[in-house]
């Protein structure tokens, strides 16, 4: 608690942190100028209050702040005559200083449960022990069939994940038409072998058929087989239609 | 060492918390709770006696082994047991307020304070320290707050009625009233014998049971 007094009027310089309350910076304000708690210079302290405030974020200060007011009332209340022989004039300041002396009282109980607490600390119990284990299921009895039957149904459980692969297309017939007309260019009869080569994929060979037998719908090209099961020959019809 | 005085011993050794004298009752049924007592006694005195590095303590409401202060320093040293966090002002004042006047709503506890308490409470019933007492009378129907045995245990306290009688502080309110002779309710809502005499405690065993106080965890209280 930094805490510089200037002149008796000034305001203080309060660090406010270490403060848990208004109360609390109420007290240490008349605690630290020794002033009578029964008779407190209500002026003095309201000013000294709100400099002490003043530093204070405005949302901490709530609180800070009822209490300067609230003091600022007593203050006011001071101030207003009253009739000398009032016997039912009551101190404006009392039911402040109740609420002080009450704060006092507990803060020195936290006090003393803090110094116990304290003396607690010294003393360690058993550290925390967790709850006694379950007897747990039985030992587990599996065969590597059994395993692998696990095994498989996490794998199947495991969504696959969305690749998009490239894959070349397995039927070409547009290609195989574009090389059956290049080859048709060359020479005027062709053996299906010719067409589909030495080693010809399935694919290949598909869309080679698919591609003749589309070609001869269209009367572009002629089959010609000359028995059943073997190959056949491939001629060009169109020129000769043309013709 | 007679047979029930090692039962009792292994039983306080195993447990991470103060057991009642209850609990230790069920460990024999053919004991009565005055065997106990006088086996828990011959217990503390072997203990006390025997320049042991442990001691049988008489804490919240309730039995437990524990270390001798004088040899914290070297275990906490070797980070073999850690001691829990201090709690800040904030913390122990409202505590303070509820040991003396549980069950007590948050509204009082505002009051005396000064300052907002949800905070506080919510931490402090987090950490097992207090805990629901009851509901009040008045609108709303408000929480009430009181202390549990982890509290006592924190402490280091039997029951609440150790706590410091109000009048055996520092701070004496009867000259204040003297003062203010016309005053008579100046006193009217501070803290009386009676209230103190008759402590309530929240029953919450289940709270005390999962930290022990060598590994509890005490974060440091703000508010």
């Amino acid at each position: 608690m930094a805490f510089a007094q200037a002149t008796e009027d000034t305001a203080f310089v309060v660090e406010l942190d270490s403060f848990s309350g208004p109360l609390d910076l109420l007290l240490h304000l008349i605690r630290e100028q020794e002033i009578d708690i029964a008779d407190i210079p209500i002026a003095r302290i309201a000013n000294q209050f709100r400099g002490a405030i003043k530093d204070l974020g405005l949302n901490q200060a709530a609180e800070y702040i009822e209490m300067a007011a609230r003091l600022l009332r007593i203050k006011i209340q001071m101030l207003l005559p009253r009739p000398l022989d009032d016997d039912a004039w009551e101190d404006p300041r009392a039911e402040l200083v109740r609420r002080l002396l009450e704060y006092e009282q507990i803060r020195e109980v936290a006090g003393w449960l803090a110094e116990q607490a304290s003396a607690q600390a010294d003393r360690f119990g058993r550290g925390w022990v967790p709850e006694p284990p379950n007897p747990g299921p039985p030992e587990i009895v599996i065969d590597l069939e059994g395993v692998l039957k696990a095994v498989q149904e996490v794998v199947d459980a495991m969504p696959q994940p969305v690749i998009h692969r490239v894959v070349p297309r397995p039927l070409d017939v547009e290609g195989a038409t574009r090389k059956i007309r290049a080859l048709l260019e060359a020479s005027d009869r062709l053996d299906f072998r010719d067409i589909i080569g030495p080693t010809p994929h399935v694919a290949d060979i598909i869309s080679a058929l698919v591609a003749l037998l589309e070609m001869a719908r269209l009367g572009q090209v002629r089959l010609t087989q000359t028995e059943p099961l073997r190959s056949f020959t491939v001629s060009s019809e169109s020129t000769d239609q043309a013709a | 060492m007679n047979q029930l005085t090692k039962l009792l011993e292994a039983a306080l050794y195993s447990a991470s918390r103060p057991l009642t004298l209850n609990e230790l009752k069920a460990l024999d049924a053919t004991a009565s709770k005055g065997d106990i007592q006088a086996a828990l006694e011959e217990l503390r005195v072997l203990y006390d006696s025997g320049d042991h590095g442990v001691e049988l303590v008489q804490v919240a409401e309730g039995y437990q082994i524990l270390t001798r202060p004088e040899l914290a320093e070297a275990i906490a040293d070797a980070r073999i047991a850690q001691r829990p966090r201090k709690l800040s002002g904030a913390a122990m004042e409202t505590l303070a307020i509820i040991s003396y006047r549980q069950p007590v709503g948050r509204a009082e506890i505002e009051e005396i304070r000064g300052v907002a308490a949800d905070g506080v409470l919510r931490s402090l019933t987090e950490r097992g320290l207090i805990d629901v007492a009851g509901r009040g009378e008045g609108l709303g129907r408000p929480l009430l707050y009181g202390t549990t045995p982890k509290f006592l245990e924190m402490i280091g306290l039997a029951d609440v009625s150790q706590l410091p009688r109000l009048e055996e502080l520092a701070v004496a309110l009867t000259p204040v009233v003297d003062r203010f002779g016309d005053e008579d309710d100046v006193q009217e809502d501070v803290l009386t014998d009676a209230e103190v005499e008759k402590p309530h405690v929240v029953e919450t065993t289940a709270v005390e049971a999962d930290v022990g106080p060598a590994t509890a965890e005490q974060p440091t209280e703000d508010s």
